[in-house]
């Protein structure tokens, strides 16, 4: 088992879609994808996003650009105008999830 | 038929930076020039604004743009396409058509796309074979009918075709996909077929890659943020398209900013839902199709991309007025700046308790701290810290309740804990909240309509 971060594999931005937030997360090369794909799950991401993603998280695949997109839904705080918080678009989700540390088998 | 057409983004949103279009079109040559300047939130501004001056409701920094940049656009045969016109295509028009005889321009066409408003007739919409139901929360429009501020269909990009085919040097449209501005051109230029979905989906990928201006020349890059150079004079994007639907995308060579595939590859995955069904008015973009390759400096080829037939429903997108806001902030400093600002907001919660005012929210944030990525945020060492800014915000029906929050905050500097600044603003005032509501409506009940005018 090896530990790795994922701001060093990956990049990525992330935004509003209503009350969800879309965090995509793209990986710098192919061997980094095939660890995201393989690591990276909606359960993982759900787990990281405790106390901020409310509703349930949806995992799309984009091999093509070495992308896995995630929609968290129930995140915003209502999402638009209603929203309260500071960061009402999520536009700093897709760097919270980088925070993560995904341990992987060699 | 031309080899290829360059079209420049120039606005990203209202209120992205003034001098982009002016670049884009001087810097280098464009053959369009396409800016949005709508969010969803936008739409209710600007219909409240037409509600009390039937002279308003579009984007005010077009004149002025037009102003500059009309005379050079006019002489370099630069058409023009944007959605600024807002939910007052007409008068915006009229705007543009007083700049142009100010400059002596004769024989400009403006070409206006109307019908997206409805509004006024949403009751017999309403009544037809259409619930306009939310489409993220499935519940009833009745709910909401009565606080409804703006209702507008999103067209795609065949009115603006229309447009460009009777000649129109300018196109003003209402509420108009960000995508459809650019693939618009690529239709009227290339004579692309309405059921030619993989070239539909190409121009509309290459309108997702323009839509939020510099966001795909270096802006806002995940990636190696520092390595973008003079950002300071940023380049905006530019869709070099070709007619078998292969499109470069890159920027004026002597502005700043960079193009590769990683900003194209963020900008790609910025606010889309399911890549496979990338939804507009004009057909379903697969983006699982798009490849990407680096075929010179600041230059990236899009290509391979597929598409399936449009749906038989355009999306509304309505607002509708909920409530009240407001958001106050005090900055703590050192020492124990966090305890300090803690203590402050626990004060201030019991003193709104006190009062007995509604509210159906608060919410306390450390900005410094915790404000954007909460529970994530690493522990705080407060012999550290220097400085600590509280944001509070609340929200609810009741205006006098949110009126007397804000009157709360600044007694805090005088009645609270120690060494705290920054109320410079003044007393948090209400602010509207406007609510969204999306939704969707059988295409044959709705008709886009082009009209012309000329100076």
């Amino acid at each position: 088992m090896k530990k790795i971060k994922l701001i060093d594999i990956a990049h990525g931005r992330s935004g509003d879609k209503g009350d969800a937030a879309n965090v995509g997360i793209i990986a710098y090369d192919s061997k980094g994808y095939e660890i995201i794909d393989k690591y990276l799950t909606a359960e993982r991401v759900k787990k990281h996003f405790e106390g901020i993603c409310l509703g349930k998280v949806e995992r799309f695949e984009l091999p093509n650009i070495r992308a896995l997109n995630f929609l968290l839904h129930n995140t915003l705080g209502g999402g638009g105008t209603v929203s309260l918080k500071h960061d009402a678009q999520g536009k700093t989700l897709a760097a919270a999830l980088l925070r993560m540390e995904l341990e992987i088998n060699e | 038929m031309k080899d290829k057409i360059r079209i420049g983004s120039g606005q990203g949103f209202w209120g992205d930076l003034i001098d982009a279009p002016y670049h884009q079109v001087t810097a280098g040559e464009i053959d369009y020039l396409v800016m949005d300047y709508l969010a969803e939130v936008t739409m209710s501004i600007l219909q409240k604004q037409k509600n009390k001056n039937p002279k308003l409701g579009y984007a005010r920094d077009i004149p002025e743009l037009m102003d500059r940049i009309l005379p050079i656009c006019k002489k370099k045969r630069i058409k023009i396409i944007t959605n600024g016109g807002g939910v007052n295509p007409e008068a915006c028009a009229d705007s543009i058509l007083e700049v142009a005889k100010k400059h002596n321009i004769t024989n400009l066409k403006i070409a206006l796309v109307l019908g997206d408003n409805i509004l006024n007739r949403i009751d017999d919409v309403i009544s037809h074979d259409c619930q306009l139901n939310n489409m993220e929360t499935g519940e009833s429009i009745s709910i909401i009918r009565d606080k409804l501020l703006s209702a507008n269909v999103y067209f795609g990009a065949m009115p603006i075709v229309e447009a460009l085919q009777k000649g129109a040097d300018l196109v003003i449209t209402g509420r108009t996909t960000d995508t459809g501005l650019t693939l618009a051109p690529m239709i009227y230029e290339f004579g692309w077929y309405k059921n030619n979905y993989d070239l539909l989906s190409a121009g509309t990928v290459a309108g997702h890659i323009l839509e939020c201006g510099g966001q795909a020349s270096g802006g806002n890059l995940l990636a190696d943020w520092r390595s973008v150079p003079d950002i300071a004079n940023i380049g905006f994007p530019i869709a070099e398209a070709y007619p078998n639907g292969e499109i470069i995308i890159t920027k004026h060579e002597s502005l700043g900013g960079k193009v590769s595939i990683e900003t194209v590859s963020e900008q790609l995955v910025y606010e889309i839902g399911d890549p496979k069904n990338y939804i507009t008015p004009d057909c379903v973009a697969d983006f699982t199709s798009i490849k990407l390759e680096e075929v010179g400096k600041d230059r990236v080829k899009v290509y391979g991309i597929k598409g399936l037939p449009e749906t038989e429903f355009y999306k509304v997108s309505c607002s509708y007025s909920s409530g009240y806001s407001a958001v106050g902030t005090l900055t703590y400093s050192w020492p124990d700046a966090l305890s300090k600002a803690k203590k402050a907001d626990e004060i201030l919660r019991k003193r709104l308790e006190n009062l007995n005012l509604k509210f159906d929210e608060i919410r306390t944030e450390f900005v410094g701290y915790n404000s954007c990525h909460g529970p994530l945020s690493t522990d705080i060492d407060e012999d550290r810290i220097n400085e600590v800014m509280l944001r509070i915000a609340v929200r609810g029906e009741d205006y006098k309740s949110i009126e007397r929050f804000g009157k709360e905050m600044a007694p805090l500097i005088l009645t609270g804990p120690p060494s705290v600044t920054g109320f410079a603003g003044g007393r948090p005032k209400p602010a509207d909240v406007v609510a969204y509501w999306p939704a969707l409506i059988p295409k044959k009940l709705v008709e886009p309509k082009v009209e012309i005018v000329t100076t």
